[in-house]
């Protein structure tokens, strides 16, 4: 049996959607058939999510349209979308933790009667529900007390009761045990039987193929390849996921590493809703001066918790980390800095920038006893400081005294580099430096710690994207849920480097 | 890049007289202000009465200044007006002598120990203050709730609830005084102005020129890139209530001495002319904007538009109506001017194509 032959509920034709003057989506075309599971695979920014934000009525596309059921249609809200059929299950869950499973599946959607809210009828039929799904808990249960697993499947229970035709999962296994996945892709097979169209997305790409019926791969915006499940497999995915790369650079050569900078010694982090459970498990790391170490991994690795500790921002709960011999365990953040240690974090908006603040002004507020003169901050220093630094990281804009928000993207966070080279470090740490930024500015931000390197610094970056790997770093490590599952030299391959990860397992 | 740029600047070109209204509107209203009581009252344009409704203003500005730096730092800090009646009765009580009973001595100590020990009784209301929301997490408004009661009870507790009259001191024992503070002049300027343009002065240049000033909106806008960026949030934290404590006590003294008696309900319900004053002037009450010179516009467009009411005789009742709207408009006009701002740069900046994944959730066992 062929899915084509599956009737055509939902179409996305030439869907383009642009942010400010970066295009997510350009010209893409998706197919949702009843009765089978669409998986949706690119790496991080490819538009997957961007895709689905469209097709289920978060954010409009810029142009194209979408067809359901033969018919052209446009999506006010996700309300409206859900109207119609078509139900979302976001990767961060959308629950009410204080409220019980039975409120949560009727929110929004109350049922009453001449007394108010109906709670006999909502527990029966929250019970049928989850009876149907075969599932052991108590409609009156706390959203809070179930396992993030239950969560999810709660969260797959509510988008059911609607009577979703179209469900969408974007990451839905990405919180679950391995006995919850198998639930899950149970109650996955058991909604194909009725008739559901499914969409699918994951970053797990062996389980991921366990539940396709027909594959789409996304990469920078564009749909690069479509097949059934019975003409793919794993390589044809990675080939069309990564493609041919852009040129992110090479290692920087022509010098001699360094002594060690950074030694990172038996280093455990705890999760902090959960002490029994170690992110970063026990990890040895030592990085020499003018050396770029990329820590490869899949979402909760523990890399961002590992680069995190290293800054002085998650509490430690064993081993040391020694900066040129001496340990920083008990320094601040801030002495940190002054002894050489910088981070850039993840997420730019929230951790790297001060956006009530200028240009200039963000730049120079990790290194500001360097404006100073007599004690006082002296405007024309920091003026020519921040000029410098313009300059330095490329920053492309007018002047040091625009506010933050005007820059790209890829300029904001050149500008968090920037914050940290003005501090003279010895050891720069960067927490996936490329996320949202376009391909231009990554090579560009690459070419700086390239740059960087070449004078003596050590430079650890993380990254979720295999084919940055293999760009500048000198050492490649794979991290698997909070420990080092291999380490490879720049030539390794990219299919190596996911086996290594979990990601592609039994490739 | 260079596009979005001059798409900006002829924005800002094109709204420039809506810009310039909303700016510059706690001005305008001050000049409104006093053009309308002019014309309504002639005594109202007059010198002395100019440098009477100043005297009053300072009070405002003094509680205001103090509340300005902690709403820079995203907080607020409701127990000013507490800490300004204790501080008055903690000055009106030295004064009267303070009993030694191992020793059978009473020490009258000195008007400058007197304002030392007031203001430092402010800083330590300050302290708890900051203590509680940096250290223990309270969130500022229920910390420094709490302290508004705690103060207030103390204040009446040491007077049992009386007011201090008598606050000359004698000449015998050397504490005379504190009334200088109240009235005498120079060059014909009240003392109680001179001081409010002096902690202007140096809050002014502790903001713009300074380190502390720098983090102090740094942690503001955004604590989490602050902190990462090495900046002492906590004890920036600390020091803004501080320094709001110390302001409060200060205007304490000065009200006192002005009224020539230290009342244990002197200053109830002044918090909330004070957030009025820095909401008037500019100031986001999600902390990271704001400046002095808004604060005291604002503390003038309260003093000078409650004394106009007075003075043309307009009935209390209605003069707390005329406030209240007054407030209301400003912060209206305060979050126009923020949604602009938050608009301008979502035109401009394209968020991540890819939105947060949750890095921290846990992984599959």
């Amino acid at each position: 049996m062929s899915v084509t032959d599956n009737p055509v509920v939902l179409e996305a034709r030439d869907i383009v959607k642009t942010y400010g003057g970066t295009r997510a989506l350009k010209g893409v075309n998706f197919t949702v058939r009843l009765g089978a599971v669409t998986t949706l695979f690119g790496e991080n920014g490819a538009g997957k999510s961007t895709l689905m934000k469209i097709l289920s009525g978060v954010e409009q596309p810029t142009s194209g349209e979408i067809v359901l059921d033969g018919e052209p249609v446009s999506f006010a809200s996700t309300n409206d979308a859900r109207d119609r059929g078509i139900s979302i299950i976001h990767q961060e869950l959308s629950l009410a933790p204080n409220l019980s499973v039975r409120d949560n599946i009727f929110m929004g959607r109350e049922i009453t009667g001449p007394f108010g809210v109906d709670f006999a009828e909502e527990t029966r039929q929250t019970q049928q529900l989850l009876d149907d799904m075969q599932l052991s808990i108590a409609p009156d249960t706390l959203v809070q007390d179930l396992r993030v697993g239950q969560q999810q499947i709660i969260e797959i229970a509510r988008a059911l009761s609607v009577n979703s035709r179209i469900l969408i999962m974007d990451e839905p296994t990405s919180a679950l045990a391995a006995a919850e996945v198998a639930v899950l892709f149970g109650i996955i097979r058991d909604l194909l039987a009725k008739g559901v169209g499914i969409v699918y997305i994951s970053h797990h790409l062996e389980e991921a193929l366990e539940v396709t019926d027909f594959a789409v791969v996304l990469r920078d915006g564009n749909m690069t390849a479509h097949g059934e499940r019975s003409e793919i497999d794993l390589e044809w995915i990675v080939r069309n996921m990564v493609g041919d790369n852009f040129d992110l650079g090479n290692p920087p050569t022509g010098y001699e590493f360094g002594e060690v900078v950074l030694s990172v010694e038996k280093l455990t982090v705890v999760d902090r809703e959960n002490p029994e459970r170690a992110v970063v498990d026990g990890m040895d790391l030592q990085v020499r001066a003018g050396e770029i170490v990329c820590i490869y991994g899949l979402m909760g690795a523990g890399r961002t918790e590992l680069l995190e500790a290293i800054a002085g921002r998650e509490p430690v709960a064993g081993g040391d980390i020694l900066l040129e011999g001496r340990s920083i365990l008990q320094d601040s953040i801030a002495e940190r800095l002054d002894a050489g240690v910088g981070l850039v974090p993840e997420d730019r908006q929230r951790d790297g920038l001060v956006q009530t603040f200028s240009i200039g002004r963000n730049l120079t507020l990790a290194s500001l006893a360097r404006n100073l003169r007599n004690g006082m901050i002296s405007r024309s220093t920091e003026r020519t400081r921040a000029n410098d630094l313009i300059r330095a990281v490329t920053v492309k804009t007018p002047g040091p005294d625009l506010p933050i928000g005007a820059l790209s993207g890829g300029n904001q966070q050149k500008v968090v580099i920037g914050k940290i080279v003005a501090t003279d470090p010895r050891v720069m740490v960067l927490d996936e430096p490329s996320r949202g930024i376009d391909i231009g500015a990554k090579a560009e931000v690459f070419g700086l710690l390239a740059e960087k390197a070449r004078t003596g610094v050590a430079v650890v970056y993380s990254t979720s994207e295999v084919g940055e790997c293999l760009s500048i770093a000198h050492r490649i490590i794979v991290m698997r849920r909070g420990r080092i599952s291999a380490e490879f030299a720049p030539d390794v391959t990219k299919d190596m480097i996911m086996a290594a990860s979990g990601e592609a397992a039994a490739a | 890049m260079t596009t979005t740029t001059t798409l900006i600047a002829n924005r800002k070109k094109q709204f420039s007289l809506t810009k310039l209204l909303l700016e510059g509107r706690a001005f305008l209203a001050l000049i409104l202000i006093i053009v309308v009581f002019s014309l309504l009252s002639p005594n109202y344009l007059t010198l002395n009465n100019l440098l009477i409704m100043a005297s009053h203003v300072a009070i405002y500005a003094m509680l205001g200044m103090g509340m300005l730096l902690v709403i820079l730092n995203a907080g607020i800090d409701l127990s000013v007006g507490s800490t300004l009646g204790f501080s008055a009765v903690v000055g009106g009580y030295l004064l009267q002598g303070v009993p030694i009973n191992l020793f059978g001595v009473t020490l009258y100590p000195s008007v400058p120990v007197v304002v030392l020990i007031s203001c430092a009784v402010g800083a330590l209301v300050g302290v708890i203050n900051g203590v509680l929301v940096a250290r223990f997490k309270v969130a500022p408004f229920v910390a420094t709730l709490g302290m508004l009661y705690v103060v207030r009870g103390a204040a009446l507790l040491m007077t049992n609830g009386l007011t201090i009259n008598n606050l000359a001191g004698k000449p015998e024992l050397g504490n005379t005084g504190i009334d200088w503070l109240g009235f005498n002049r120079v060059f014909n300027i009240p003392i109680g102005v001179l001081i409010m343009v002096v902690v202007a002065l140096i809050l002014g240049w502790l903001l713009g020129r300074t380190r502390f000033g720098r983090w102090l909106y740094a942690s503001g806008g955004n604590e989490r890139a602050a902190e990462l960026s090495g900046v002492p949030v906590r004890k920036v934290q600390v020091w803004v209530y501080v320094v709001s404590g110390i302001c409060a006590a200060i205007a304490g003294l000065i009200l006192a001495s002005t009224l020539t008696s230290a009342s244990p309900t002197a200053g109830n319900t002044y918090e909330l002319t004070a957030i009025a004053a820095v909401v008037i002037g500019g100031a986001s009450l999600m902390g990271g904007s704001g400046n002095v010179r808004g604060t005291l516009l604002g503390a003038f467009v309260i003093g000078f538009l409650s004394d106009g009411l007075v003075i043309v005789g307009v009935s209390a009742y209605w003069q707390m109506v005329f406030i209240g709207a007054v407030i209301v408009v400003a912060v209206l006009l305060n979050s126009l001017q923020y949604r602009r701002r938050r608009r301008a740069r979502k035109s401009s900046t394209p968020e991540a194509p890819s939105p947060k994944t949750a890095e921290r959730a846990p992984v599959a066992a």
